[in-house]
C-alpha cells in the first residue's frame, strides 16, 4: 500500500554515519530497516497508512535549523538526508516514550499471552529505561471485554497505537472498532450493540503490539516460547494465503499470517485463521471404520484396506473399470491429488474422477482460459466479477481487490444476481437474472464500461449453485466476444480445487492441464496405459451411481450430501452405489453411509504443495503428527495401488513433487527444490500464464538454467526459522531478511525459475530415468489446454407469476466439516434464511421474520424469511450449505434454474 | 495610571444590546465592508489585508494576508472560521459571536470572496449555546436579506455558509483537528507536513482557517483601509486586538486595545482596563497569552504587548488572555489546575501528551496534597523533557539573575497540546521551586487559599 513502484533512481541517505540506498518515496523507517538499522516502532506497519502516533520512531534528521526530532514513519527519504538514530536526544526520547507507554500499562507479563513475543516488552528491553519512576495508581478498565465472539480486548494493556482500528477501517472496510474517550482515558471499543463482527478480526490480534487483543481460540493456550512453527499455506479456500503454523505439545494452537506480496500481504480471514480448531477435535477419525450391518466399527488398516481392495478389484473384474469412480480431492495436496489421479487412471483404470462437486465450472474451461494473477486483477483497467461474493467465498482476494479499488482506483464491474460485499466498491453492479447471466454482460451499463477499457481481467466462478454452470459459460463466452483480450482469474473457492484439477482429478484431463487425448502418449510414457475415453463428472458419477451403474465409489474427502447442489440425487447415488469408500478426517453425512472409512491427515499434518486460484504453487509443511493412525492421502493411494497389484512408484512427497514437475507440462520447473528455494517463498507460478499461454508450453528453451542445487541447499530445511533480528516479531516472516517484493520482482523470480525449467526438467527427468525410465524414448511434451467456454444458450423457462427464482450462494461460515468442528466458528454459520425483496414479501403477504413454506420441484421446506433490498424482485436468496435442511434439498441439478414458491403457513 | 483610548475596530458595537439583529447591524455600517469588497478585485482585497498587517488572533499570530497568499491553486477551496475558542482565559470570540454575529459572517464572506472560496464553514464551539443561537439567527436573516447565498447584493457572486457546532473538545481549536472534526471524524490533529491547510485543508482541498476575531476585523479594514489599520498600535503589534483580562483584577473583561502602545502594567492596572489587583493583595504571577503561554511575573509588567519582546521573555501573546494571580494563589495548585486541563483535553493520539500530561497531573496532585517527594521535582521536569525536549522557554528572574529562555519550545508531540501541559508546570516550578519544596516538607499546602 505504501510501497509504490520503485523508480529507477535511488537516493543515498546517511543513517548513523552509514550511507545506505533508499528508494524515492520510501519512508525513512523502512529505508533504515533495509539498510540494517532498526528504528523502534509500535504504530507503524508497512501495510497500513502511517499515522505517527506512538512517537516511538523519533530520530534526529538534520535540517536547515540543525537536527530535529522527527517521526521516521512519517518522513519520506530525501536524497542526501542525514539521520541519527542513536544520539543522546533520540535515546532520551525513546527512553521517555517507553516509560510513558508503561505508565498505564499493567506489568502483568507473566500472565499475558503476549509475554515472550511482545514488541512492548522487547523494545523496552532494547531501547527503554530499566525501571519506571511511576508510583501512582494505573488506569483501570474492566478486563477483558468481548469485541466479538472471537476477539477479546483488555483495555488496560492497550497502548492506543491505532493498528487494530486502522486495519478495521482501512484494510478490512469494517470500521466497527474506534477510539473513544480522550486523553489517558482513550479506549478502543465497539459501538453500542454493534460487535466487531468482521471476517478479518483475527488480524487485529496479530497486529496488536501488546497483549490487549487476544483471540479466544488461542487465549491462555500456550506460551510463545513453547511454540514451534513452520511456514505453510492456508487451504481453507483457494486464495492460498501464506501463514505460520504454530504448535505446542503436538497440537496446532495458532496460525499467523505471513506477508507475501503477490497473495495475502500478511492477512488471513477468520475462517482460515481459526479453523485449525477442527484438527484438534475429539471427533477426528483415528482408526479405519468398516461397516458391519448398520454400523461402522473401528478396524485396522489391514482389514479395511483388504476390504477396499476386494471391493475395487471385484468391481473392476466383474463390471469393468468404468464401474469405479473417484469423487472429491479439493482437500488434498497436489501430491495427494497426483497420486489419486495416477491410481484411478492406471491401477483402477477409470476416468470417472472429479474434484468438483457440481458446484464449480467445467474443468477444461477452468484450466484452459487465458489466465491472470491476483496482482494483474488488481492492476487491471477494469475488473469484471462474474463470480460469487468475494467477501464470502475468497475473503483475502476481497481484501486485495477492495484495497486496489480504494488505493489505486481500480474499477470493478460486478455482474451478480444479488448484492454482494463488493457491490459498494464496484463502479457498476449489474443485476443478472439467474440463469441468464450472459444477457447481463450485454447490459448497457456493462457494455459502457467494457468498451474502451484497456486491460480487462475477469474473476470467473459460480455465483449460484441453483443455476446451471452453463449460464456462467455463456456469460464468459459473451465477455470474450466483447473483450477478446480478457484474461481470467478463477473464482472457484474450494481449497486446493485448482491443484486437484491441475493434477487431473477431472474427467478427460491429465496432470499439467492437458487433455486426455493430447497427453495420452506423454503421460502414458510414465504412467502406462490410460483410460480410452473421457469419464463422467460429478453429476454424471452421481447419476450413474443412482442408476446402479457404479460398483465402487471413492469419496476423497467429499461429502456430496452436504456439498453437491442436489441433495436428492446425492442421496440416491450413495444408496445406489455398490461399495462406498470414504477417505476423510471426520464422519460426515456422506461418510456415515460408506462401507469403509479411512482416516486421513489434514492441513498441518502433512507436507506437500498446493495451487491457488491464480495457479501459484506454494508449499505445505507438516507441523504435527496426524491423530491416531490417520495418514496422508497419497500414502493411502500408494498402499492401495500395491494391494491392487500396481505400483505408483512413490517414495516420498518430494519424489512426487519432482515427478509432477517432470510429467505435468504446466508444472515444469516446480520441483521440490524450487519450492524450497527463496524464490519459492512467494509460491511459484505455474506455466501457461501470460503470453506463454498463446505461445505453447512455457519455458521451452527460454532463459537460462538456474542452479537448482544451490536453491536446494538453501532451502533443504522445511522448518521455519522465526526471524528474531527484529524486536517486533508481530509479523512472522520466515524468509529471514526478506522485504516485500515488488510485483515485478517476484514475478520475475518465479519466471526465472520457470525459464530455468528446462534445466530442472532435465534433472527431474534424469531422476525419473534413474527410476527406470528413458529420456530418449519420451514423446514430445504436449501444449497446455487452451479452451473457450462452450456456448449452450440453454433455454431457461420463464418464471411463473407465483414463483421466485432461487439464488443459492456460499457464506464464509457454513456447514463445512472444518467450520462445524471448530467450536469458535460453528455458531457463526447464519443458517438457512430466505432473503427476499421487501416488495415481494409484501406482494406475497409475508411479514419479514415469519416462517414460510418454500416449495420447489423437489420438495417443500419451512424456512424463516428476511427482507433484503440487496435481493432484486423476483429472486429468493438462500445461503448454500448451512446446517439443516436448505437449498440443496430444493435444487434439481439437471435443471437450468430453480424456481421456488413461498407460501404462508 | 491612564492609557490613551484605543480605536474601536471589532468591538465598536459592544455597547449596543441590539447589535446582533440584522437591522441594527446594517444601520451601523454593517455589510458595507462586504459591499465594498464585492466592488473590488479579490487580489486587491488580499493586498489591503496584507497592508493592514493583520495577524491571526487565534494564538499563532500568522500574518493573515500571507496565509491567504499560500493557497494552493486548486478548487474547490474553503474558508473555515474557527469559533472553537477554548484557550483557558480567553472569552473574546464568544462575545463577538454572541453580540456581533453579523460582523463574523461579513468578515467570513469578505475572506471567501478575497480567496475565491467556494464555501464557508462556521465552526462554533459546542458549549457556546448563545453564540450558536445568535450566529444561527444571523445567518438565517443574512440569507433572507441577500447578504449570503445566491447573487449576493446583486454582485453576481454567490456562496453558501455552513454552520457546524463542535462536540466539546479543546483540541479542536488546533486547526487541523478542527478540519478533521468538520469532516465528521474524531478530532485528531493532523501530522505536519502538510503544514498549512492553505495547501491541503478540509477534505484535503486548499482551505483558509481564520479565527473569529481575525475575520471580524476585515469589515472595518474594508470600510477604511489597510493602511489606516496598520497605523494603529506600534512595533510588531499594529492594529487593535482584544485582550481578555481575568483573575484577581478589579475589572475582568474584554478590552480592545492598540496593543503595541501599552504594557502589561497598563492592561492590568489602568482604571479603564483591568483596574489593578483586588484590594489588599499584590500580583504574584500572570498568564500573558492564554493557558498555553509561559507565565510572567511582576518583573515583566513593563513589557509592551508586542510579540518580539514577549518572545524574548520566553512566552507569547497567544490568544490575548491575561490571567492574573495574586499573592493568595498557591502556585502548585494553580499550575496543577492548568496541567489537569491540558491532560483532560489531550485527544489521546500521541503518547507523550496522552500519558505525560496525565502523569504530571498525578504527580502535582500528590505534591499539592502533601504526598510529594523531593525527587518528584526533577521527575516533573524530566517528564516535561519527554514531551518537549531541550531548553524550555521561561521568563527571566531579576532576583536570582536567571536569564530568560526565549519562546518557542520544541516538541515530540503532534500538536501543541502536549507542551501546553508542560508550560504551567515548568513556569511555576522554575519560579517557585521553594513553594513546591514547602509543600513536600510540610506535607500540605502552605498557601491554603486557592486560585
Amino acid at each position: 500500500m505504501t510501497d509504490t513502484a520503485p523508480a529507477k533512481t535511488t537516493f543515498t541517505i546517511t543513517v548513523d554515519g552509514k550511507e545506505i540506498e533508499a528508494l524515492p518515496g520510501e519512508l525513512l523507517i523502512a529505508a533504515a530497516e533495509r539498510g540494517g538499522t532498526y528504528i523502534p516502532r509500535f504504530c507503524y506497519h508497512p501495510r497500513m497508512r502511517p499515522v505517527g502516533m506512538c512517537r516511538m520512531c523519533l530520530v534526529e534528521v538534520v535540517g536547515p535549523r540543525g537536527p530535529q526530532l522527527q517521526p521516521s514513519c512519517m518522513i519520506p527519504v530525501a536524497d542526501g538526508m542525514v539521520v541519527d538514530t542513536e544520539s543522546p536526544t533520540v535515546k532520551k526520547a525513546q527512553d521517555g516514550m517507553l516509560e510513558l507507554l508503561l505508565v498505564n500499562h499493567p506489568l502483568d507479563c507473566p500472565v499475558c499471552d503476549k509475554g515472550g513475543e511482545c514488541p512492548l516488552q522487547d523494545q523496552t528491553l532494547a531501547f527503554g529505561p530499566g525501571e519506571s519512576r511511576f508510583v501512582e495508581e494505573k488506569r483501570h478498565w474492566e478486563k477483558p471485554i468481548d469485541l466479538s465472539s472471537l476477539v477479546a480486548l483488555d483495555r488496560e494493556r492497550c497502548i492506543q497505537c491505532d493498528r487494530c482500528t486502522r486495519f478495521a477501517d482501512e484494510v478490512a472496510g469494517d470500521p466497527l472498532i474506534e477510539f473513544m474517550g480522550r486523553g489517558a482515558y482513550t479506549e478502543v471499543n465497539t459501538f453500542p450493540d454493534d460487535p466487531f463482527a468482521s471476517y478479518f478480526s483475527g488480524n487485529t490480534v496479530q497486529l496488536c503490539p501488546v497483549g490487549a487483543l487476544t483471540a479466544k481460540p488461542y487465549r491462555f493456550k500456550a506460551r510463545p516460547w513453547d511454540l514451534d512453527q513452520v511456514e505453510s499455506t492456508c487451504t481453507s479456500c483457494s486464495v492460498g494465503c501464506r501463514m505460520a503454523v504454530q504448535s505446542s505439545n503436538d497440537r496446532v494452537v495458532r496460525l499467523l499470517g505471513v506477508d507475501v506480496d503477490p497473495v495475502n500481504h500478511g492477512w488471513l480471514c477468520d475462517k482460515g485463521r481459526f479453523d485449525f480448531e477442527a484438527s484438534n477435535s475429539d471427533d477426528r477419525l483415528t482408526m479405519p471404520l468398516v461397516r458391519t450391518g448398520d454400523t461402522l466399527t473401528e478396524s485396522s488398516w489391514g482389514v479395511a484396506l483388504a476390504k477396499v481392495t476386494e471391493a475395487l478389484s471385484g468391481a473392476k473384474d466383474r463390471h469393468g473399470a468404468g464401474s469405479i469412480a473417484v469423487l472429491g480431492g479439493a482437500r488434498l495436496t497436489n501430491e495427494d491429488a497426483y497420486a489419486w489421479s495416477k491410481l484411478a487412471r492406471t491401477v483402477l483404470g477409470t476416468d470417472h474422477v472429479d474434484a468438483q462437486l457440481g458446484d464449480g465450472l467445467p474443468a477444461e474451461v477452468v484450466l484452459g482460459l487465458p489466465r491472470a494473477t491476483i496482482d494483474e486483477a488488481c492492476s487491471a483497467d477494469l475488473l469484471v466479477l462474474l463470480t460469487g461474493d468475494l467477501k464470502e467465498e475468497l475473503p483475502i482476494l476481497y481484501l486485495r481487490v477492495r484495497g486496489a479499488v480504494q488505493d489505486q482506483g481500480l474499477r470493478v464491474l460486478e455482474i451478480s444476481p444479488v448484492e454482494t460485499g463488493m457491490t459498494r466498491y464496484a463502479a457498476a453492479s449489474v443485476r443478472a437474472v439467474p440463469g441468464e447471466l450472459a444477457s447481463a454482460v450485454g447490459h448497457d451499463t456493462a457494455k459502457a464500461l467494457l468498451q474502451g477499457a484497456g486491460k480487462v481481467v475477469c474473476v470467473l466462478g459460480r455465483q449460484s449453485v441453483a443455476e446451471s454452470a452453463d449460464a456462467v459459460m455463456d456469460a464468459a463466452a459473451a465477455l470474450l466476444e466483447a473483450v477478446p483480450g480478457v484474461t481470467f482469474l478463477s473464482g472457484l473457492r474450494r481449497a486446493n480445487v485448482h491443484g486437484a484439477l491441475d493434477m487431473g482429478l477431472a474427467p478427460g484431463v491429465l496432470p499439467g492441464r492437458i487433455s486426455l487425448a493430447d497427453g495420452r502418449e506423454w503421460v502414458g510414457s510414465t504412467w502406462g496405459e490410460l483410460p480410452a475415453e473421457p469419464g463422467l463428472d460429478a453429476h454424471g458419477i452421481l447419476t450413474a451411481a443412482a442408476e446402479g451403474k457404479l460398483q465402487g465409489l471413492v469419496l476423497l474427502g467429499a461429502d456430496p450430501l452436504a456439498d453437491f447442489p442436489d441433495r436428492d440425487l446425492a442421496r440416491r447415488a450413495l444408496a445406489g452405489a455398490g461399495t462406498v469408500i470414504a477417505i476423510d478426517a471426520f464422519l460426515t453425512a456422506s461418510s456415515r453411509q460408506a462401507d469403509v472409512v479411512l482416516p486421513a491427515a489434514i492441513a498441518g499434518e502433512k507436507a506437500g504443495s498446493t495451487t491457488n486460484l491464480e495457479g501459484r504453487v506454494s508449499r505445505l509443511n507438516q507441523k504435527i503428527t496426524p491423530p491416531g493412525t490417520a495418514r496422508a492421502d497419497w500414502m493411502i493411494a500408494a498402499e492401495l495401488a500395491s494391494r491392487l497389484g500396481g505400483d505408483l512408484g512413490f517414495e516420498s512427497v518430494a519424489h512426487i513433487t519432482d515427478e509432477i514437475a517432470a510429467v505435468a507440462p504446466a508444472y515444469v520447473g516446480i520441483t521440490s527444490a524450487a519450492l524450497l528455494s527463496s524464490a519459492g517463498f512467494d509460491g511459484l507460478l505455474t506455466g501457461g500464464l501470460h503470453d506463454a499461454h498463446h505461445e505453447g508450453p512455457p519455458s521451452m528453451g527460454r532463459g537460462e538454467a538456474v542452479e537448482v542445487d544451490a536453491v536446494a541447499a538453501h532451502g533443504d530445511n522445511p522448518t521455519v526459522e522465526v526471524r528474531d533480528s527484529s524486536p517486533a516479531p508481530d509479523q512472522p516472516d520466515p524468509s529471514a531478511g526478506s522485504e516485500p517484493h515488488g510485483d515485478e520482482s517476484s514475478t520475475a523470480e518465479a519466471e526465472a525459475i520457470l525459464a530455468g525449467g528446462e534445466g530442472d526438467h532435465v534433472e527431474a527427468v534424469q531422476k525419473s530415468a534413474e527410476a527406470g525410465e528413458s529420456v530418449a524414448t519420451r514423446p514430445n511434451r504436449p501444449a497446455v489446454l487452451r479452451s473457450t467456454p462452450t456456448v449452450t444458450r440453454r433455454a431457461v423457462p420463464a418464471v411463473d407469476g407465483y414463483s421466485l427464482r432461487l439464488v443459492a450462494s456460499h457464506k464464509l461460515y457454513d456447514d463445512g466439516t472444518l467450520v462445524q468442528h471448530s467450536p469458535s466458528l460453528a455458531p457463526l454459520a447464519p443458517g438457512s434464511v430466505v432473503r427476499v425483496n421487501p416488495a415481494d414479501l409484501e406482494r406475497l403477504g409475508v411479514t419479514a421474520g415469519d416462517s414460510v413454506r418454500v416449495t420447489s420441484s423437489r420438495t417443500a421446506l419451512t424456512l424463516t424469511t428476511q427482507a433484503d433490498l440487496g435481493v432484486p424482485r423476483g429472486v429468493a436468496h438462500l445461503a448454500f450449505d448451512q446446517p439443516g435442511p436448505g437449498a440443496a434439498d430444493l435444487i434439481d441439478a439437471a435443471a437450468p434454474v430453480t424456481d421456488v414458491r413461498l407460501e404462508t403457513i | 495610571m491612564s492609557v490613551t483610548a484605543s480605536q474601536s475596530v471589532v468591538f465598536a458595537r459592544m455597547g449596543d444590546p441590539e447589535a446582533h439583529t440584522i437591522d441594527r447591524y446594517v444601520a451601523t455600517g454593517g455589510y458595507e465592508g462586504l459591499r465594498r469588497a464585492l466592488s473590488m478585485k479579490p487580489e486587491d482585497i488580499e493586498a489591503a489585508t496584507t497592508a493592514s498587517t493583520l495577524t491571526g488572533r487565534g494564538g499563532a499570530g500568522f500574518a493573515t494576508g500571507q496565509k491567504w497568499s499560500l493557497l494552493a491553486d486548486a478548487y474547490p477551496r474553503y474558508v473555515v472560521v474557527n469559533g472553537d475558542e477554548s484557550e483557558p482565559g480567553t472569552f473574546k470570540d464568544r462575545q463577538l459571536m454572541e453580540r456581533d454575529p453579523h460582523q463574523v459572517i461579513e468578515g467570513a464572506l469578505i475572506t471567501a470572496y478575497a480567496v475565491r472560496a467556494t464555501r464557508v464553514f462556521l465552526y462554533v464551539r459546542g458549549e457556546m449555546a448563545l453564540a450558536q443561537e445568535r450566529i444561527g439567527q444571523a445567518l438565517v436573516d443574512a440569507y433572507a436579506k441577500g447578504y449570503v447565498g445566491s447573487n449576493i447584493m446583486g454582485s453576481g457572486w454567490s456562496i453558501d455558509v455552513v454552520l457546524h457546532w463542535g462536540a466539546g473538545a479543546y483540541v479542536v481549536g488546533e486547526e487541523t483537528a478542527l478540519l478533521e472534526s468538520l469532516e465528521g471524524k474524531r478530532a485528531f490533529p493532523r501530522i505536519k507536513p502538510p503544514f498549512y491547510p492553505a495547501a491541503k485543508g478540509l477534505y484535503y482541498q486548499p482551505t483558509i482557517v481564520n479565527n473569529v476575531e481575525t475575520v471580524s476585523t476585515l469589515p472595518w479594514i474594508l470600510r477604511h483601509s489597510g493602511e489606516e489599520y496598520a497605523a494603529l498600535g506600534a512595533g510588531r503589534s499594529t492594529g487593535t486586538r482584544i485582550m481578555c483580562v481575568s483573575g484577581h483584577v478589579k475589572n475582568p473583561g474584554n478590552y480592545e486595545v492598540e496593543a503595541g502602545n501599552i504594557t502589561f502594567r497598563d492592561l492590568i492596572y489602568a482604571p479603564e482596563l483591568g483596574g489593578g489587583i483586588r484590594d489588599g493583595h499584590t500580583i504574584k504571577a500572570f498568564v500573558p497569552g492564554g493557558g498555553s503561554a509561559p507565565w510572567l511575573f511582576e518583573d515583566h509588567l513593563d513589557l509592551t504587548l508586542d510579540p518580539g519582546p514577549v518572545a524574548a521573555e520566553g512566552t507569547m501573546l497567544g490568544s490575548g488572555a491575561v490571567v492574573v494571580m495574586d499573592d493568595s494563589t498557591c502556585m502548585v495548585r494553580a499550575a496543577w489546575n492548568l496541567v489537569r486541563f491540558y491532560s483532560h483535553e489531550s485527544c489521546g493520539q500521541c503518547t507523550p501528551c496522552r500519558e505525560g500530561g496525565n502523569w504530571m497531573e498525578k504527580i502535582m496532585w500528590r505534591i499539592e496534597n502533601g504526598a510529594g517527594r523531593m525527587e518528584d521535582l526533577d521527575l516533573l521536569l524530566d517528564v516535561g523533557q519527554t514531551i518537549s525536549p531541550g531548553s524550555f522557554p521561561h521568563a527571566s528572574n531579576k532576583a536570582t539573575g536567571l536569564e530568560a529562555t526565549p519562546w518557542p519550545y520544541r516538541m515530540t508531540t503532534i500538536c501543541f497540546v502536549g507542551p501546553s501541559a508542560v508550560v504551567p508546570m515548568h513556569s511555576a516550578l522554575t519560579r517557585f521551586r521553594d513553594e513546591f519544596v514547602a509543600h513536600i516538607e510540610q506535607g500540605s499546602c502552605p498557601v491554603g487559599a486557592h486560585a
